[in-house]
């Protein structure tokens, strides 16, 4: 790793600090709910960011995968499956461990998964359906991927909506915490708030260094190589077909971690989790951030989901998502940070070009 | 010793015949020439070759296997690589980083060994990129290797674009045009630089309309008209042949 890249961990784990201590001095610890649940949605626009931005692709699906893992672990989690312990599957799990008995709120014994297993359940079952449907759609390519991608985000949210199991339009809820280790549980307990702000940013910063060191790896160039001309990529000997269906099913991991996360984080799970708005929204996070860069999108989507959070939007929530997304498309198709505000100003200012590179003479 | 046989090659486009009933072969360690007017069919022909476009009909043999069948990273995989004739560089790489894409085939780090950095992808990418460093000096612009590869000159870009070639080790090297849009100058280094190549042991099969290149530097010309071939000689030869210097200077009426 470049040591650009190790300052600007550091950096953001300072800043990670340097917050919750500034929260505890004015008493205002209240805002780390909002920033723990910007931290697992930050794991998603990560994993998206590599998708779009450096091999070149596009998912309007991506609400779908994070809903995958986190109505798989919630249901696993919170259904009770004592009334079916004469089954010799269920009898199988329970003598390995898999199900445990907790009580829930009324002193009622449940009998349920423990969250290990029902979080790689639902990663599984991500991993697996982000294969399945990435081989047939990542043939296509532009809007025809966005339409397709579009399609199966429509059905994670039609099939949430018409599932009992998934508690059709009312979503899941008394999800219990998820025991990461012994003492360090995932869980929107109020004592708890402080160390989950951490466990949660702890995730992004191990996502983050995961991801950077794919960028500047063999398997980084080959993605932007796709990028950049997908015949000259192929013709490089790269895969390309292989190498998009990887990073598509990667970035659907990411999302479904972030789902299993802030479901028992947030102890519950609702169908709009898994809408067409929410993956709008993170597309539009990705592009505003400025894509081929993973810092961009992280700033613009603490920055967004920390205003959406708060209610800073209003009722004009998905408006204001809607709108970026033109504007960025229109003005800014590199993201607003990569603008260079400063050398268009000079340029407005001062008209004379700036002096250029002798390289470029030539062009 | 044959390394690229090409057999009874057909081509349509719908009711274009591109290239028909094309065949010739190419020896290991020379390089060959495929001329032609334009429209000849001489890209079709590379493309075919190149396995971006699937035959109608007829046989392409490589290292005597029949590779008109596989797609282009599996013939990259085995050996062959090549160059476009509008450059296709990495968008947003430095020349460097073009030029280590092209050690793709020849490393093995996946996925999970990338994020995770194990310790034998730290060895593997510094031979990767002392390697592509190498060949950025022998197509000498190694000056230039942190320079974003789309704003080099032109003739620039076409070094980097063969030397990225030249990364997958190759032992048949097809050019594209690689004298398109260059200036006097810049052909006579390109030409020098397809000489060392082959040198290097590399077998070189280039598409030129640049006369003055193919019969400098090529020992084997094919001539190709109408998708048709209708001579394959020696400089020399073709030179004084009839038929070719009908199709390039019209009916000889005199």
């Amino acid at each position: 790793m470049s040591t650009k890249n190790i300052f600007h961990l550091a950096a953001l784990a300072a800043l990670v600090i340097l917050v919750q201590m500034g929260t505890a001095w004015t008493e205002t610890g209240y805002y780390l709910t909002q920033l723990t649940m910007i931290a697992y949605y930050s794991l998603l626009i990560i994993g998206l960011c590599m998708l779009m931005g450096y091999a070149g692709q596009i998912s309007l699906g991506h609400a779908g995968f994070f809903g995958i893992g986190g109505y798989i672990s919630a249901a696993l989690t919170s259904h009770n499956f004592a009334p079916y312990q004469s089954n010799p599957f269920v009898n199988f799990l329970i003598s390995n461990g898999l199900l445990v008995g907790r009580t829930d709120l009324y002193g009622e014994t449940l009998l349920s998964f423990h969250p290990w297993p029902a979080c790689i359940i639902a990663i599984s079952f991500t991993f697996i359906t982000a294969f399945i449907i990435g081989i047939p759609v990542l043939k296509l390519k532009g809007h025809y991927l966005a339409m397709a991608t579009l399609g199966f985000g429509i059905i994670i949210y039609r099939v949430v909506l018409a599932t009992e199991a998934f508690g059709e339009a009312d979503g899941l809820s008394e999800v219990p915490g998820f025991e990461l280790l012994p003492g360090l549980v995932v869980s929107g307990d109020f004592d708890a708030r402080i160390e989950n702000y951490y466990i949660a940013w702890g995730f992004v910063l191990l996502g983050i260094v995961l991801l950077l060191n794919l960028t500047n790896s063999r398997v980084g160039r080959a993605l932007r190589a796709i990028h950049g001309s997908e015949e000259a990529a192929q013709a490089m000997g790269v895969n390309t077909a292989r190498y998009k269906l990887y990073i598509f099913v990667l970035s659907a991991v990411f999302a479904a971690l972030a789902g299993v996360f802030l479901t028992h984080y947030n102890g519950g799970v609702g169908p709009s989790e898994t809408g067409i708005m929410k993956s709008v929204r993170y597309v539009a996070i990705v592009s505003i951030g400025g894509m081929a860069n993973i810092w961009g999108p992280l700033i613009m989507g603490v920055i967004l989901n920390f205003m959406s959070l708060r209610g800073l939007l209003g009722s004009y929530d998905d408006v204001v998502f809607g709108v970026i997304l033109i504007l960025v498309m229109l003005f800014a198709p590199h993201g607003i940070l990569r603008l260079n505000v400063w050398s268009r100003l000079r340029l407005f200012f001062f008209p004379t070009p700036a002096k250029s590179s002798p390289l470029k003479e030539n062009q | 010793m044959t390394l690229l046989e090409v057999k009874n090659l057909n081509c349509y486009f719908g009711g274009l015949q591109a290239v028909a009933d094309v065949s010739f072969n190419v020896d290991e360690g020379m390089i060959k020439a495929v001329i032609g007017p334009n429209g000849a069919g001489k890209t079709t022909l590379f493309n075919l070759i190149a396995g971006n476009t699937i035959p109608n009909s007829g046989t392409i043999t490589f290292q005597h296997e029949a590779i008109h069948k596989l797609s282009p990273h599996e013939i990259a995989g085995r050996g062959m690589s090549r160059t476009f004739q509008n450059i296709k560089l990495f968008r947003g790489m430095s020349a460097l980083e073009n030029v280590m894409v092209g050690c793709h085939i020849r490393s093995r780090a996946g996925f999970l060994a990338s994020m995770l950095k194990l310790p034998w992808t730290r060895k593997e990418e510094k031979k990767i990129w002392e390697n592509s460093l190498e060949l950025l000096e022998f197509v000498g612009i190694a000056e230039y290797r942190d320079v974003d590869a789309h704003s080099l000159s032109f003739g620039q870009q076409r070094a980097v674009e063969m030397a990225r070639a030249l990364a997958t080790k190759p032992s048949l090297l097809l050019l594209d045009e690689p004298a398109a849009g260059l200036n006097t100058h810049e052909t006579l280094e390109i030409a020098k630089l397809i000489t060392k190549i082959r040198d290097l042991g590399i077998t070189v099969l280039l598409v030129e309309h640049d006369m003055s290149l193919v019969m400098d530097i090529s020992e084997e010309i094919v001539v190709l008209s109408f998708g048709q071939k209708i001579a394959e000689d020696t400089p020399p030869a073709i030179q004084k042949n009839k038929q070719v210097i009908q199709i390039y200077l019209g009916e000889d009426d005199a």
